[in-house]
């Protein structure tokens, strides 16, 4: 796969860059177009905070070849302060800890080697809180 | 609009077809449906195929596939909504021939798997590549995730998720044409090796090859056909964001609602004039989340009904009487139309020992992704 389509993801990917709509007030991430909650154009740039709670999770055992030699890992849906929800993978933890409302901070990780080329991808994953 | 009916079904058993290409599938289970009809010319075809061009190289399918059955020259497009690209392909059958543009039109849909592709990558396509794939999602991952919260919310359980598998499993070891026509018991389900928890290998459905088809004319045609016509009384398409985080509730398929309150609506009935059901069971969970939604249980309730009998064969409203996708296998661009096709088959009572007696009015719900696409056909007997 070409890079390129890394580099368009660095603000929110590794930035975490959001959007707040201006008409609706609702945080967006990834930025977009179009206002999803109500189709608002305009917007004012938004962080997301480095900090955030389970929604849902589970552990992954059978993995795609790239994440192989991670598995066993939590993957969960994160709710920030803010309000957006992303997934990440969950890391720095005992899996069998982590679910609905577990607090967590996100930090800046490597996620994987992508495929033969082993190109890098980073991101955020999440660590439990305190 | 006009009326329009089924006329003619046939498709292959779903397995690991070693022997058979993703061309001679088709040929098999539309010359099957062509000779159940009796019929001899295609006014159009529309083949639901999810991902023909990864699992085995081939895009354009449309016309490779009605050339491989004597029809090139016809109007020939490949329809996909991944896992739904079948039902989505039906439904775009009944519009043309609803419409009076034309009057014998195919419905297909086929998949060839296993091939030597990579089926769990080629699979996460169906969810949001940047944010969800980019993190090591898989789709058992997305659905387990989808389970948990349904857990949380609604106290389901994974015994509950496990009678699922057990009753599915009891219903395809009838079923001729299923990959796995054989019973597991609730202790297999539950002893089964983790695939992302609380989901088991035995709550996923497998890998799959095969082929189905069916033609649709005007109902005031079918008499050339057929003498036990089905009419669709309705059809119901939604979609849903793909990506779960921009869901209000992820233990929630809003597009199965809103596919089924669009399908009952045109056709005039409700929920409790289901008499017999084909729904979405890729996962365990979403056989319990699809009944749900359509409707055939109470919200939160999906969980108990596989338990007590009440979506067996012999039970309120038999659900997956083919043995879902689970047992009978999830070719995945051929599941709508096989859904459809077991309906047709309890609406005509051709189903053998896995009849529902008297069945006049049945239901198909196909979804994809992690329910983004869901259509919902309405069946009724003539
Ligand atoms: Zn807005």
């Amino acid at each position: 796969m070409p890079s390129p389509r890394y580099w368009r993801a660095i603000p929110s990917r590794l930035r975490l860059e959001a959007v707040r709509c201006r008409s609706c007030e609702n945080v967006v991430y990834p930025s977009r177009r179009i206002c999803p909650h109500c189709h608002g154009t305009e917007w004012d740039p938004a962080e997301l905070s480095r900090t955030g709670e389970v929604v849902t999770s589970t552990i992954v055992h059978i993995a795609p070849d790239d994440f192989a030699m991670e598995a066993p890992y939590v993957l969960a849906l994160i709710e920030t302060p803010e309000g957006a929800r992303l997934m990440l993978q969950v890391t720095d933890c005992d899996p069998e800890d982590i679910g609905p409302g577990t607090a967590v901070n996100l930090e800046f990780r490597r996620i994987r080697a992508e495929g033969n080329s082993g190109i890098l991808c980073y991101g955020f994953k999440a660590v439990p809180a305190g | 609009m006009r009326e329009v009916a089924i006329v003619g079904v046939g498709m292959t058993p779903f397995g690991e077809l070693w022997n058979d290409s993703l061309r001679g599938m088709f040929a098999q289970a539309a010359s099957a449906a062509m000779a159940d009809a009796g019929a001899d010319h295609l006014d159009g075809l529309y083949v639901g195929n999810m991902a023909g061009g990864q699992f085995v190289g081939q895009e354009h399918l449309g016309p490779l596939m009605a050339s491989q059955i004597g029809m090139a020259g016809i109007p020939a497009t490949r329809v996909e909504s991944a896992c739904a690209s079948g039902g989505a392909a039906l439904r775009m059958a009944f519009i043309e021939v609803a419409s009076g543009m034309s009057d014998l039109v195919m419905a297909a849909g086929v998949e060839k798997m296993n091939d030597g592709a990579d089926v769990t990558e080629i699979l996460a396509t169906a969810a949001d590549q940047e944010l969800e794939c980019y993190h090591g999602a898989t789709f058992p991952a997305l659905y387990a995730l989808i389970a948990r919260a349904h857990m949380a919310t609604y106290g389901t359980t994974e015994e509950e998720m496990s009678w699922v598998s057990v009753k599915n499993h009891r219903h395809g070891a009838k079923n001729p044409k299923a990959q796995f026509p054989r019973e597991v018991t609730l202790e297999q389900v539950m002893a089964s090796s983790k695939v992302a928890e609380p989901l088991r290998l035995l709550h996923c459905s497998p890998v799959s090859d095969g082929a189905a088809a069916m033609l649709l004319c005007p109902l005031d045609q079918a008499g050339r056909y057929t003498d036990r016509p089905v009419k669709i009384l309705g059809t119901g398409l939604a979609t849903a964001s793909l990506s779960l985080a921009d869901r209000k509730s992820p233990a929630i398929l809003d597009a199965v609602k809103d596919s089924a309150v669009r399908a009952y609506k045109m056709a005039g009935v409700g929920p409790t004039d289901i008499q017999v059901a084909e729904v979405h069971d890729c996962f365990a969970i979403a056989e319990i989340c699809c009944i749900e939604a359509l409707g055939l249980v109470e919200q939160g309730k999906g969980g108990a009904a596989a338990r007590d009998g009440m979506t067996a064969l012999g039970g309120k409203v038999p659900v997956n009487t083919s043995g879902g996708l689970k047992s009978k296998g999830h070719p995945v661009g051929a599941t709508g139309i096989a859904q459809a096709i077991e309906i047709v088959e309890q609406l005509r009572g051709e189903s053998g020992d896995r009849q529902v007696k008297d069945a006049e009015i049945g239901l198909a719900q196909n979804m994809g992704g992690s329910g983004a696409s869901s259509v919902v056909h309405i069946l009724g007997r003539v």
